[in-house]
């Protein structure tokens, strides 16, 4: 039974990273029904901004994080910028691959300045908890607490603030929403800002928890959040909070009853039986084709 | 025996009602309108026709042949073409293409022949792209051959889905509000259009419309849906003095 | 779709004995060079890639640029090609005694990636759009788990030792066979059918497409090459491990596709080979060697700071210059258009080798 908790509480920590990342995939499908594929790559950049802050700035943690989310954002903005706005009308698939080489520029810049696995030093003080045989630690505590509020958060600005009414105003219609004197660019802007700062949240908690990191480690993270944002309606932003907590949970309890070798094959595979049964994804609402 | 028999056809959209107890006789070589208000279930009982939708309940017969349970390309195979309401063409396909197309199931090739552009591929491409030249030409689009479907005009995109649905060689052709968006001189044009492809062809048509002059000006039978079921069926001057309908759908104003 | 680029391509195109001498000299070509050893081994290899890459990028096209999905599963298929077409020449044929028995090995393992491609055909029928993409990537990863899951095949370790088969003719011989039948295909019922199901595939159905039957086969082709591709690849590289076909690998050949433009097969073997021998260009080594004829006062300072470092940054080269060019031409180098000559007579005739569209075109989207 404590075995189990552990594994919950671990599932717990990988799922708020998922949810993390996948929001902002899910924000900016939501607002542009484009999958920014650069998105994985922002938070290994995230990871590496709080290895500068931390390491060679020196910063404690709340500045670094601070540090992390600030930079992100500012990357987020310039790429939408600099890449995507120029391919607002062009053929959709341009601008998905417009993202790819983004993100392998990312990658490949990233390691030729950093060509080694970085280390980032522990923090904050490691304080565990031990209740029943389940070890909680501080940092684990954070990390879910902080991903939750994050999380939280965004769901408020988006439900209840006027920016977040001008988004969801854009995600369903481009034409006249315009017209009506909302600033799309702005808007597009901020999404990108808000998406690209979790996800440097989200690099900068991972870089604490699992403190190796190195170029090519938002590869996997960045598809694995992206499938939990398609599993739980993309476009829908509780969906993607969802979607996270059953793949990261789905992860961990692989991991702990088989080989961890099975983990990427049940967690696909799951995935795989959950698109065929509901190709929507959980939140998601199928959209029919009038004929 | 009718060409199409529908027996009480029901269909529900979740828990609505979208068409209930639908009947149709549709006999060989008749040009029959369906009309009624928006939302109707007009279109849905074309869709339910050609397979796109699955009738809940019911039986939709063709030439004696269930189409219930058909998948949309085997119930055109069987020789039933329809066009759209807003016009469905392949935009970046050729006009030609476009045509070329609707003759997928006369086809008489293999995947390998077509792999290796043996055997009966040459014969039949031949034979298919003379047919198509031959249907544009007929409708006056040979011209057009080689542009994209998407750049023509307006009523020449309606004259082209025309044309790819006979290129099916139908024997039954649904017209899904032909003259949407058309002018009174075009809408002559186009009863005359019709009138000519109905004797070319050998066609039994059947219509949904909301010009009046064109559904009392060529229907030989009209049958009034309103709400998913059938308010009244007959000839246009039975149907224009029936008051249930003059009160359900046409209003006070009388149509004449 | 087809637009001969301009009038002096009409009187190339009209050449049609020019194709025919090209291939041979093509072949004779493909058996001199190795013979001679000209000019070296590493511009043969370089060659082969650029074959293998041409194979890989004009089968994808066909599922992404004509069909106007969005798959991510071909370095999946490409992994099953290899694995079979390996396995069977480390352990089934007699491929030392019998060289000439490889093809059979490469068709194995085209035909066995062919037969895995179901497994996405048929989710395709129902799902579109995004939500395909995302099974096909599920897909990849499936498959690359699994064979890191089965000790016979090396697990994680891969399969080392692989004999080194693949030679310029049989590359040849591929590739053109690859282009070929891909191009037949497209210009045929069920080529038509496939673009018909990229611009609306209710309106396709409707029109008495078998749209299942075509997905199929357009699915099962596809597969077939990288598959082809694939055992081609392992026996030049002597050795593969599920991680020569993880996702980046797959990304190397979306970027070659759209690099070229989709719905073309001369844009995909321009994209292929731009990007083969862009990425072989910006090795240090050969970037000094392809300027050394500059005086010296140039040559220094450029190789010190910027040659000399192309090994790490070449990588960050080629991904801005494909967002360049996405961002000056989205639609990649030939997007929609092909070379009058590619194009068969028939079409031609027909009249309809002469349509460039003029809006862009949208790939299907999952709503």
């Amino acid at each position: 039974m404590t075995y189990w908790f552990q594994q919950i509480l671990n599932a717990l920590q990988l799922s708020s990273i998922y949810g993390l990342i996948a929001l902002g995939y899910t924000m900016v499908y939501g607002i542009l029904t484009m999958i920014n594929f650069a998105h994985g790559d922002v938070f290994m950049v995230g990871a590496f901004f709080c290895f500068i802050a931390a390491v060679m700035l020196g910063l404690p943690f709340l500045p670094t994080l601070l540090l992390t989310i600030l930079g992100t954002a500012l990357l987020g903005t310039t790429i939408e910028r600099v890449a995507y706005k120029p391919l607002r009308q062009a053929p959709r698939v341009s601008a998905i691959i417009t993202a790819l080489g983004v993100g392998i520029f990312l990658e490949n810049f990233t390691l030729a300045l950093a060509p080694y696995p970085q280390h980032i030093p522990p923090l904050l003080d490691n304080i565990t908890w031990t209740l029943g045989g389940v070890t909680l630690s501080s940092l684990q505590l954070i990390i879910i607490v902080l991903s939750l509020g994050l999380m939280f958060l965004l769901d408020y600005i988006v439900y209840r603030t006027p920016v977040g009414m001008a988004m969801r105003a854009i995600s369903w219609d481009k034409t006249f929403v315009p017209l009506m004197g909302v600033p799309v660019d702005s808007i597009i802007s901020i999404t990108f800002a808000i998406g690209a700062g979790l996800a440097g949240a989200a690099g900068a908690m991972y870089g604490l928890a699992y403190p190796v990191i190195d170029p090519y480690m938002g590869i996997m993270v960045g598809w694995k959040a992206f499938i939990a944002a398609v599993v739980g309606g993309i476009g829908n932003i509780r969906g993607a909070m969802i979607g996270s907590f059953i793949l990261g949970t789905v992860e961990i309890m692989v991991v702990a009853f088989f080989p961890s070798t099975y983990r990427d094959f049940v967690a696909f595979t799951l995935l795989l039986l959950l698109i065929v049964i509901r190709p929507y994804g959980i939140l998601g609402q199928p959209r029919t084709q009038k004929v | 025996m009718s060409l199409l028999a529908a027996s009480n056809v029901s269909h529900y959209f979740g828990g609505l009602c979208a068409v209930a107890n639908f009947n149709l006789a549709l006999q060989a070589g008749e040009l029959m309108g369906i009309i009624g208000p928006n939302g109707a279930g007009k279109t849905t009982i074309f869709n339910l026709i050609t397979g796109v939708y699955r009738a809940t309940e019911g039986s939709i017969e063709f030439n004696r042949t269930e189409l219930v349970g058909k998948t949309p390309h085997q119930i055109t195979a069987l020789r039933i073409a329809r066009t759209f309401q807003n016009i469905r063409l392949f935009k970046d396909l050729s006009v030609l293409d476009n045509v070329r197309i609707a003759h997928y199931s006369q086809v008489a090739y293999n995947p390998l022949e077509a792999l290796f552009h043996v055997g009966r591929y040459q014969r039949e491409e031949r034979r298919i792209i003379a047919h198509s030249r031959e249907l544009l030409a007929m409708l006056k689009l040979d011209h057009l051959v080689g542009e994209t479907a998407g750049n023509l005009p307006y009523g020449l995109q309606r004259r082209l889905e025309i044309a790819r649905a006979l290129a099916i060689g139908p024997e039954l052709l649904l017209l899904d509000e032909p003259a949407a968006g058309m002018n009174p001189n075009e809408i002559d044009r186009l009863m005359e259009f019709i009138r000519w492809i109905r004797q070319e062809f050998k066609l039994t048509i059947l219509l949904i419309e909301h010009q009046m002059k064109l559904v009392m000006g060529i229907c030989e039978r009209l049958l009034v849906l309103d709400f998913g079921a059938t308010l009244a069926e007959g000839t246009p001057p039975e149907i224009q003095n029936n008051p249930k309908v003059l009160e359900a759908y046409l209003g006070e104003e009388p149509v004449g | 779709m087809i637009a001969p680029l301009h009038d002096g391509r009409a009187w190339l195109t009209a050449q049609r004995w020019l194709l025919p001498v090209l291939l041979l000299l093509g072949l004779g070509l493909s058996f001199a060079i190795p013979q001679y050893n000209f000019p070296n081994k590493y511009i043969q290899l370089i060659i082969m890639y650029v074959g293998i890459n041409i194979i890989l990028t004009v089968s994808l096209n066909l599922v992404n640029g004509y069909m106007g999905e969005f798959s991510l599963a071909h370095a999946g298929f490409m992994a099953i090609g290899a694995y079979t077409a390996a396995l069977l020449t480390m352990r089934v044929l007699p491929v030392a005694d019998y060289p000439w028995l490889f093809p059979l090995a490469v068709l194995a393992g085209g035909l066995m990636a062919a037969l895995f491609s179901f497994l996405v055909a048929i989710p395709s029928f129902k799902i579109r759009g995004d939500y395909l993409a995302i099974i096909t990537l599920a897909f990849l990863m499936i498959v690359k788990s699994v064979i890191e899951n089965i000790d016979y095949l090396g697990g994680p370790r891969g399969m080392p030792g692989i004999r080194k088969l693949t030679t310029l003719p049989w590359t040849f011989f591929w590739t053109v066979l690859s282009v070929w039948a891909v191009r037949n295909f497209v210009y045929s019922n069920y080529g038509r059918g496939v673009l018909s199901i990229r611009e609306d595939e209710i309106a396709s159905d409707l029109m008495s497409v078998n749209t299942h039957r075509v997905k199929f086969l357009a699915f099962a082709l596809s597969a077939f090459f990288a598959g082809v591709a694939g055992a081609l690849f392992a026996h030049v590289l002597q050795f593969i491990s599920p991680r020569v076909f993880d996702i980046i690998k797959t990304t190397d050949i979306l970027i070659m596709v759209y690099l070229g433009g989709i719905a073309s097969i001369a844009g995909s073997m321009l994209g292929a080979t731009v990007f083969t021998v862009l990425l072989e260009v910006l090795r240090p080594s050969n970037t000094a060697a392809l300027l050394s004829w500059l005086p010296d006062f140039i040559f220094d300072p450029l190789n010190e700071y910027f040659i000399q470092h192309l090994g790490i940054w070449r990588m960050v080269i080629m991904p801005l210059l494909l967002v360049l060019l996405m961002l000056f031409r989205p639609r990649g180098i030939m997007g929609l258009r092909e070379f009058g000559w590619f194009v068969p007579r028939l079409d031609r005739e027909a009249g309809v080798g002469a349509v460039l569209p003029e809006k862009d075109h949208e790939p299907a989207r999952s709503q």
